[in-house]
This record gives structure tokens, C-alpha cells and sequence, in this order.
């Protein structure tokens, strides 16, 4: 088997690219860290020195406001400078290659690079290239990874739910296009959770996805019963292609999260959804304001989860 | 080298001089870990009004570039605005004085005390830093090459333990 490439010599942590192949002792020192950062979050100077004086690009190939945004946030109050590339008005466009641009900003010094590509793979490419001073951070490739999301997530359920060997955690939607469903599905299995189920029309379910360890619903009141943790997951229309549903409106009506149906789950039950939602199509507006939603949490955990992923990549 | 002191024979003469400093505005911070273990002996035996506060000064170290970051940093919680406090700041050993240091930094990231003394159970020597604890325990000689540090028995007891660095 090849080396883990998010490892170096040590086995510590030298790029985050997937949650697959994380060891669970990285996992939960990522959370324990994060958990840390939470409390500089809720200061008044919510800002630490740790890497002043870096250089961290945000390479988004891909568009996105919430997960550009979060990263910036995160680089910024650990005093890194940030620079954002709007690769749209590049060189890219010009033709310049992947590896090129990289080259580029590298001969500019930088430290570190969350990128973010709609090609599955382009970050572990990155990897392979840069120096051994600089690091990389996948912000989502393709329909592949999105691991600091996947992280987020399990910050959230740990916050909430404390112990993941005793829940069920349901994951609702387009499971197929969703690169969060499978960064989550890999943290959940690492750190034990029993039972992972995976809802949703079967146009919409990855071939061979029970592999990874998930029981698949096709029926949403079944998969919902006694759940622990819903994750709603976003309806991805500019990934869709084909004819893979017949409408939004009966998407809702067959998978929608409805107060009525998340009655099914257990009393405490969590929701939680990626964003940016679409209301009305995957969840309804009384869950997603209700008081079983955890989403707005999620982003504020978002920003200490980055911060933990960013300060013990860029020490090694 | 002179034998160690007992820990524990240390804690009632720290807790008489102390007694001379508090103020209405005093407030403890217990650095982690074997500061905080200490902290939590002395907080209660002074009776202080504001509850203990604990920090762990992973994010404001000075090594962070060569060493990384350490494993399983702790969540600061400081219960009470340090604004306008006369800090007791509470380590179990001086020696460099950048942990002294970088503790300051993070103190600051929180508001303006009126004024912070550091209080240690021992100072061993070896400062790289201009900085001295006001309130000491003990003074101890300790060669370079090993370390000093607190331990904690189950009980709760404190003791030092002499080991080489790593």
C-alpha cells in the first residue's frame, strides 16, 4: 500500500485531503483541538498568533461564499495573511495548467493552500507537488471529499450527542452527488458509530455505498425511525444530470424533511444540513428554524474546526 | 543536586505570604497542567471571591514553528473579566519563562489587568527570559538536560518528580 499521502514520516498531519484513510486518533485530536478553539471563538479578541506571518491562498476553482468564507475567517484569526483568488478572472482562464498556477503562488511564498476544484483528485495532485513547507487543504473536489465539513459535522454531533457508539445517524437526499455525504459517512465508521443509514431515491444512491458500512433506505419514515442525528443533504441541481428526478416539488414530497416526519426520530433528535439550503425542496422551513436544528451552530463550529485542521497541519 | 522538596509541605507557607497580596480584585489563573493542579489547592485555601480560572497557552507558544502543535491542548476558561484584576498567575515550575510569557499574551487577548504576580511552587533557574515569580515555594537547582515537574496521585497528592528530557 502506498503512504497515507495526508501523512508525513511521523504520521502526523501534513495535508487534509479525505477523511478516508484518517487514522481515529487524528480524527478525535482534530475535534479535541477544535473544541479548544471554540473557546478563542467566543472571546472578545478572537485571535491567536500561531500562524502569523504565513501566507494561506484560498484556491477556489469551484464557487462557494460560506466555505471560502469560513476558511478566511478561520486563517484570519489564527493571524495568517489571506489571500483569495477569483481564479474565474485568472490565468486559468487563459490556459495556464493546475500545476502551474501552484508553482506560481509558490514562487510568491506561500504556506498553504485550501483549495477547492470541481474535478475529483485535484487537491491530492497539489499534494504530490508542493514543497515540503507547504501544505494543502482539500475545501471540496469534485464528488469526492469535502473532509472539513465531514469534521464539522462530527464536532456537531459530539457536541450535541457526546458519545458516537450508541447512535443512528441518518443521511437524507442526494447521497449520490454529495462529496459531504461521503467525508461524513468515513468519519462516522472510523469513530464507531453503529448505525449509519443512507436515504434516498435509488437515481440518487452510489453504486456499492453499502460498502462503506451504511444501511440504504428507500422509504424516508423508515430510514428516519428513532434516528439520533438527521443530516439533511442539499439537492444538487447544478451537479444533476439527466433525468434522475422527476421534479423539486416531488422530491419534497417524497424526502422532504417535514415536522411530521421528523416526529419519527428520536425526541432529541438533531438536524443538520450542509447549506445552502434549499427550502422547500430538501427540508421545510419549520424544521430548519424549528428547535431540533443544529445548522447554524454548524457554521460557527465550521470556523474552530478549520482553525484545529489549519494550526496542526502548518506545525508539521 | 539537593533532594527534592515535598510538594505538599510547600502549599500552607505559599498560602501565609499570599494572604498578604489579595485584594477585593484578586483572581487566580492556573496554567495547565501542573500549574492548574496547584492552583486548584491554593484557590480554595484562599478563600478567593472570583472562581479559579485555567489556561492552557498552547496557541501562544513560541515554538509552535519548530515543534507544532502539542497534543491535546486544553480549552481556556476564565470565568471572571480580567479587566482592572490583580491576577495571581499560577505555575507549578519557573524555569525558561516563555511559557510566563506567552501565558501574558494570552492574558491580555482577554482585557487589562491591574496587576499580575506569578506564584510557583518551584523556580529552578535557567531563565532565557527577563521574568521572576514573585511568590516561590522553592529554589531548587536543576542540571539542563533534565526536567523538573508536578504530579498528581490519585488522591490528589502533589509531589516532584525528576526525569530526563526527552
Amino acid at each position: 500500500m502506498p503512504p497515507n499521502p495526508q501523512l508525513n514520516a511521523n504520521g502526523e498531519l501534513q495535508h487534509l485531503l479525505s477523511i478516508e484513510g484518517l487514522p481515529r486518533e487524528i480524527l478525535i485530536r482534530i475535534l479535541d483541538t477544535a473544541e479548544s478553539f471554540v473557546g478563542v471563538t467566543e472571546r472578545e479578541v478572537k485571535k491567536v498568533p500561531l500562524l502569523r506571518g504565513k501566507s494561506v491562498f484560498n484556491l477556489f476553482f469551484e464557487s462557494s461564499t460560506r466555505t471560502r468564507t469560513t476558511f478566511e475567517i478561520a486563517a484570519k484569526r489564527l493571524s495568517a495573511d489571506v489571500i483569495n483568488l477569483n481564479i474565474a478572472a485568472s490565468s486559468q482562464s487563459k490556459g495556464e495548467s493546475l500545476l502551474d498556477t501552484v508553482a506560481n503562488l509558490s514562487a510568491m511564498q506561500a504556506d498553504m493552500f485550501v483549495v477547492r476544484h470541481a474535478s475529483s483528485g485535484a487537491p491530492f495532485l497539489i499534494a504530490r507537488h508542493v514543497k515540503p513547507h507547504e501544505h494543502v487543504i482539500n475545501a471540496g473536489d469534485g464528488r469526492h471529499a469535502h473532509p472539513t465539513q465531514g469534521l464539522l459535522d462530527l464536532y456537531t454531533i459530539r457536541h450535541y450527542k457526546k458519545d458516537f457508539r450508541e447512535l443512528t445517524v441518518a443521511v437524507v437526499g442526494d447521497v449520490l452527488h454529495s462529496r459531504v455525504a461521503r467525508s461524513l459517512i468515513h468519519g462516522l465508521t472510523t469513530l464507531g458509530v453503529p448505525e449509519v443509514r443512507a436515504i434516498g431515491p435509488q437515481t440518487l444512491m452510489p453504486a456499492g455505498v453499502e460498502a462503506l458500512g451504511v444501511r440504504v433506505y428507500h422509504d424516508v419514515r423508515e430510514g428516519l425511525r428513532d434516528a439520533d442525528v438527521v443530516v439533511m443533504l442539499r439537492l444538487q441541481n447544478e451537479r444533476m444530470s439527466g433525468a434522475l428526478l422527476p421534479s423539486a416539488q416531488e422530491f419534497f414530497m417524497t424526502y422532504g424533511l417535514t415536522a411530521e416526519r421528523l416526529a419519527l426520530a428520536k425526541p432529541a433528535a438533531i438536524v443538520m444540513h450542509p447549506g445552502p439550503m434549499n427550502r422547500g425542496v430538501e427540508i421545510d422551513s419549520s424544521v430548519a428554524d424549528g428547535p431540533h436544528s443544529v445548522i447554524l451552530p454548524q457554521v460557527t463550529f465550521g470556523i474552530a474546526v478549520r482553525m484545529a485542521v489549519m494550526s496542526m497541519v502548518a506545525g508539521h | 543536586m539537593n533532594a527534592l522538596p515535598e510538594a505538599e509541605d510547600l502549599l500552607q507557607p505559599l498560602v501565609d505570604e499570599l494572604r498578604a497580596r489579595v485584594t477585593p480584585a484578586s483572581a487566580m489563573i492556573g496554567l495547565y497542567t501542573g500549574g492548574a493542579w496547584l492552583a486548584e489547592r491554593l484557590h480554595p485555601m484562599l478563600g478567593l471571591r472570583e472562581p479559579l480560572g485555567l489556561m492552557d497557552i498552547a496557541f501562544y507558544r513560541d515554538d509552535y514553528h519548530k515543534q507544532g502543535l502539542k497534543h491535546d491542548p486544553k480549552r481556556t476558561r476564565i470565568p471572571f473579566d480580567v479587566e482592572g484584576k490583580d491576577l495571581l498567575l499560577v505555575d507549578d515550575v519557573l524555569y525558561t519563562g516563555r511559557t510566563v510569557r506567552a501565558a501574558m499574551n494570552e492574558l491580555f487577548d482577554y482585557g487589562r489587568p491591574r496587576s499580575i504576580a506569578l506564584v510557583v511552587l518551584a523556580d529552578r533557574g535557567g531563565r532565557q527570559l527577563p521574568i521572576c515569580a514573585q511568590h516561590c515555594g522553592a529554589r531548587l537547582e536543576v542540571a539542563e538536560g533534565m526536567r523538573l515537574r508536578l504530579k498528581r496521585a490519585e488522591g490528589g497528592r502533589l509531589s516532584f518528580e525528576l526525569e530526563h528530557a526527552a
